[in-house]
């Protein structure tokens, strides 16, 4: 017992040493896009490249008035109302009854020592109840997390980060995700998301990674659909030439922790749309 | 070093298929070196692979090998086989290379 409190104290104290600081992150995470973007109020951060491009700001007012998302959103609170083969709901599974609480996840469970994202979470509801888990990357868990989101709008992301060894090592590693090369092109994620927000990429303009998971899940007129956390994740990849992880593989549950922690205090703003 | 770690990435990319069109200029292939040429370059790839950093391109030039080979092409086989190789070894530095190399992105 001994031995393992020493081992325990000695993992904290080499993360401590290696300077691992969410709070300290999440401070010049903020002041970077603030300082980048002067003019840009800090939970505008949270509407992505509107925030960045007044054209495009004006368009996407416009399509708010009849938003893209809607049909989903529709579908997303019906799922959520769905009754399971055992005569519970999606609601038995989460504090709230399910509503109002995207602002909380990802979360770490410490029994696991994992990153629960509402994703990951929503699935496990399933399977404890007896049902086939949902694909990460399809219609209805872009729906289910659209009305989750949609009950949470203006509530700011508190992300937490427990006082655990595991939990700072999750969010390290998904720090690290978010700054590594990858794939042929040799892009990170701050490649675009930091160092280029902003900037056109083709058509597209470079949303700012400070509040870039707020409004998730999106609908993407790319895509011709609602996309989840997941699909934007993998779809990222690819376009960087790499081969994209599994949807919900530990590195995208730390980098969704890591992005979401980073934006805490904004508000959410999903299901979103994006060009 | 971080730009001299770039620097190594972007030779090897440009590289690696000219080290490929070599090989097809210079040797008939037979099924024996597309067998050898691809097991080497299947070896890498899963080493990219346990290191969570496969590329696209590498995945693409085995299946063009595998194609190339059903087809008794085994020059072609051979090419894609040994750029597929190059590929995956270039992934292979990169995900190594950013072990620390992030470190340098990161906002502070």
């Amino acid at each position: 017992m001994i031995s393992l409190a020493v081992l325990l104290l000695a993992i904290a104290e080499a993360l401590a040493a290696d300077g691992i600081d969410p709070a300290a992150d999440a401070r010049a995470f903020r002041n970077y896009f603030v300082e980048k973007f002067p003019n840009v109020k800090l939970d505008d951060f949270a509407n992505g490249p509107y925030s960045l491009n007044e054209d495009m700001r004006r368009q996407w007012e416009e399509k708010e008035q009849f938003p893209p998302y809607e049909f989903s959103l529709e579908a997303g609170k019906e799922l959520f109302a769905k009754t399971f083969a055992n005569g519970k709901h999606y609601a038995d599974c989460f504090p709230e009854q399910g509503i109002g609480i995207r602002q909380n996840y990802p979360r770490f469970d410490e029994k696991t020592g994992q990153v629960i994202t509402l994703e990951l979470a929503l699935n496990q509801c399933r399977e404890a109840n007896g049902e086939k888990a949902i694909s990460y990357t399809g219609d209805d868990m872009a729906a289910l997390t659209a009305y989750m989101a949609f009950t949470s709008r203006g509530k700011p992301f508190d992300i937490k980060i427990p006082d655990d060894s595991r939990a700072l090592e999750a969010y390290e590693n998904g720090k690290r995700y978010f700054y590594s090369r990858r794939g042929q092109l040799n892009f990170s994620c701050a490649t675009c998301h930091v160092h280029n927000p902003g900037e056109r990429l083709r058509a597209e303009v470079l949303a700012p990674a400070l509040g870039i998971l707020n409004a998730m899940p999106i609908y993407r007129s790319e895509w011709g659909g609602m996309g989840t956390t997941s699909r934007r994740f993998i779809t990222c990849n690819s376009q960087v030439r790499g081969v994209p992880l599994e949807p919900q593989a530990e590195e995208y549950r730390d980098l969704e922790y890591f992005l979401s922690y980073v934006s805490n205090g904004l508000p959410i703003s999903g299901p979103g749309s994006r060009p | 070093m971080r730009n001299l770690s770039k620097t190594r990435l972007r030779i090897i990319c440009l590289i690696a298929p000219l080290s490929s069109i070599g090989s097809t200029a210079f040797a008939a292939n037979s099924e024996a070196d597309f067998k050898q040429a691809y097991a080497t370059a299947d070896a890498a790839e899963q080493e990219a692979g346990r290191l969570r950093n496969q590329w696209l391109a590498t995945e693409a030039a085995l299946a063009d090998a595998r194609k190339a080979a059903e087809k008794q092409d085994f020059e072609m086989a051979t090419a894609a086989a040994k750029e597929a190789e190059a590929l995956a070894k270039a992934a292979i530095f990169q995900a190594t290379s950013e072990k620390d190399a992030w470190k340098n992105l990161q906002i502070r």
